[in-house]
């Protein structure tokens, strides 16, 4: 692997208690440059925690995590100057408005007084906020909040901007907005590494995703590949009354069908090519163990998890 | 839309430490500004009313002198129990102010708001950002001081004797005090639980001022010699000694190159304790 401007080798981290909770057990990790990359997992997976790590805000165990070749345990203030944060919840100063917020960011970056206002004027126009410069922030709603946040995480322009759950607790709209203002800051070339549990954030907005689970990395990949990497285009859930040995092997000599899987309420078809060949015969002979429902789904991420661990992403 | 090529200012580490410090001095600054009412009134109102109704109200009662002990054996001793007051009640002055601008906000911040950490993510090593707020502290202790010298020497009945023998000497005291208390508010504010800011009046904050000889000198302690010794292991003791020897002499304080001692000693002791669960809070 060719290190990437974010880089961790064999990072692992057990946090001391009764019993200790391994959090991170081994991850390796190199993402590239420019790149909105993806840690997707479910609740307790270890996302914050290598986060943390890689932001100097937890120590690891061992292994290593560099950031624009900086090491964050070794170099932790110098690293913290390659790196804007948000984390999860809002750390904005009550006591300072939106635009001091920004323009003191600037000030323990090393800007002069002057170049903290220019840059922090800019900022405010770049995130639609100009309005909101004299406000506090116990008086923005969650999405402009966290867009203050992003701002002023981005103010010292670092090259890497650590997202921690970014869309938590935000309406669906605040989401699409806060998706775009990492679009843009992709655009503008800095690289993003960002935590989700919901896989329609990953795919929609991500070029590079790890699944993440238990501390380890399950695969790493594009979504196009992860979800080409179930080998269908259509999947098909059924609900039956009864499953049998039978019709799953009915099923499986079905031409397109990849992959027979029982759910809890029957079975789970993966099949490639056409639909109209294949929807037939599967209710033909779904109906005679008592066809409930069908539905019919292209892979998602959320597929993808479901067949690496067996369990639904988000419980 | 405008093209981020703000590069950031190559300098040297040092020259980018005291940047980052002087960064957060002066956002810890503007806010204090913003908040120059409420700071002082937090500052005055203590002595204040406590100078009224002990050296102003009681003595115009009759027999108010008996009911306020101290008073009766400052007065036997041939001095004015305001005397006794005036480096007291400053050093508290400067304790509360190292109570109210580090161990409260810090309490508050690692329990809900999490506001210091924009600051912890600056480019300064972790343990520079909790001697920002110990420093900052330390001059708002020291404005404490100044505000509450002149309460202290008016509003008595009976002006306190005041002996100023030398001005460094009582700079020295005010600045080491004032950091002290800068210390100990950090001590206090990261190894209290935030769930329990409350305690931090009932169980620290009133026992060392009442065992902190703020209302009696040390020396007037020698006739119970175990509270003597045993209230020298409370920091704020040298605090008032310390005013003590610079202010009132005449009163008898502790040998001065204790005080001295003790207040640097102090100081480290608690730095350090401060400086652990300062950086134990922040990174896991
Ligand atoms: N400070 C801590 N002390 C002890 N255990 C911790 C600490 N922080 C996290 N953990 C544990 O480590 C594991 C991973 O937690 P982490 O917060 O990294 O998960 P996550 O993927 O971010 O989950 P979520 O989606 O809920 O945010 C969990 O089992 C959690 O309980
Ligand atoms: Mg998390």
């Amino acid at each position: 692997m060719t290190p990437g401007i974010v880089s961790l080798r064999s990072l692992q981290k057990t946090y001391p208690g009764k019993p200790p909770v391994t959090a991170v057990a081994g991850i390796d990790l190199d993402v590239p440059v420019g790149a909105i990359y993806g840690l997707l997992g479910p609740n307790g997976a270890g996302k914050t925690t290598t986060i943390s790590i890689c932001t100097t805000r937890a120590l690891p165990t061992s292994g290593s995590a560099l950031i624009a070749g900086v090491d964050v345990v070794k170099s932790p203030s110098e690293a913290r100057r390659h790196m804007g944060v948000v984390p999860q919840y809002n750390t904005l100063e009550r006591a300072c408005t939106v635009e001091e917020n920004i323009q003191f960011h600037c000030m323990y970056f090393g800007f002069t007084a002057a170049a903290a206002k220019s840059r922090t004027a800019q900022l405010l126009e770049q995130f639609h906020l100009t309005e909101r410069a004299k406000t506090y922030p116990n008086q923005l709603s969650g999405g402009l909040a966290q867009r203050v946040q992003i701002a002023r995480a981005i103010a010292h322009s670092p090259q890497v901007l650590f997202l921690d759950e970014p869309s938590a607790g935000l309406d669906p709209q605040s989401r699409i907005a806060m998706w775009d203002s990492v679009k843009d800051l992709h655009n503008h070339g800095i690289t993003v590494v960002l935590t989700t549990h919901y896989m329609e954030e990953a795919d929609e907005l991500c070029d590079r995703i790890a699944i993440i689970d238990n501390g380890k990395i399950l695969v790493e990949d594009t979504p196009q590949a992860l979800k080409a990497s179930l080998g269908a285009s259509t999947i098909y859930e059924l609900s039956l009354r009864e499953t049998t040995p039978a019709i799953t092997a009915q099923f499986q000599q079905m031409p397109g069908v990849t992959a027979v899987e029982p759910t809890p309420k029957g079975l789970r078809i993966l099949a490639s090519g056409h639909r109209e060949a294949l929807l037939p015969q599967l209710v033909n002979t779904a109906s005679n163990n008592g066809l409930l429902d069908l539905s019919i789904t292209e892979p998602t991420l959320e597929t993808v998890f479901i067949r690496l661990t067996g369990r639904e992403l988000r419980e | 839309m405008a093209t981020t090529t703000i590069t950031l200012p190559q300098t040297s580490k040092a020259s980018g430490y005291s940047r980052a410090f002087l960064g957060m001095f002066l956002r810890d600054l503007h806010v204090l500004r913003r908040e120059l009412f409420p700071f002082v009134l937090r500052i005055i109102m203590n002595p204040l009313l406590f100078l009224f109704v002990f050296t102003y109200v009681m003595p115009h009662m009759s027999g108010g002198a008996m009911m306020n002990p101290t008073a009766t054996m400052a007065e036997h001793a041939g001095f004015s129990f305001s005397t006794v007051l005036l480096p007291g009640l400053m050093a508290v002055g400067i304790m509360f102010s190292g109570i109210a601008a580090v161990a409260l906000p810090l309490a508050v911040d690692f329990g809900s708001t999490r506001e210091i950490d924009d600051r912890v993510m600056c480019p300064l090593p972790t343990s520079l950002v909790a001697m920002e707020k110990v420093l900052f502290s330390a001059i708002q202790s020291c404005l404490a001081a100044a505000i509450v010298f002149p309460l202290a020497y008016f509003i008595p009945a009976t002006r306190p004797v005041v002996h100023i023998a030398s001005y460094p000497f009582l700079f020295l005291v005010v600045v080491m005090a004032s950091l002290l208390a800068g210390a100990l508010g950090l001590a206090i504010g990261t190894s209290v639980k935030p769930q329990q800011i409350g305690l931090i009046f009932s169980i620290i904050v009133i026992p060392i001022t009442f065992l902190g000889c703020v209302y009696y000198p040390w020396t007037a302690l020698h006739s119970i010699k175990w509270l003597q010794i045993a209230v020298l292991f409370n920091p704020i003791v040298y605090m008032t000694e310390g005013l003590r020897a610079a202010l009132t002499p005449s009163l008898g304080h502790m040998p001065i190159p204790a005080i001295l001692g003790m207040l640097l000693v102090s100081f480290a002791l608690l730095s350090w304790v401060g400086m652990r669960g300062f950086l134990k809070r922040v990174i896991n």
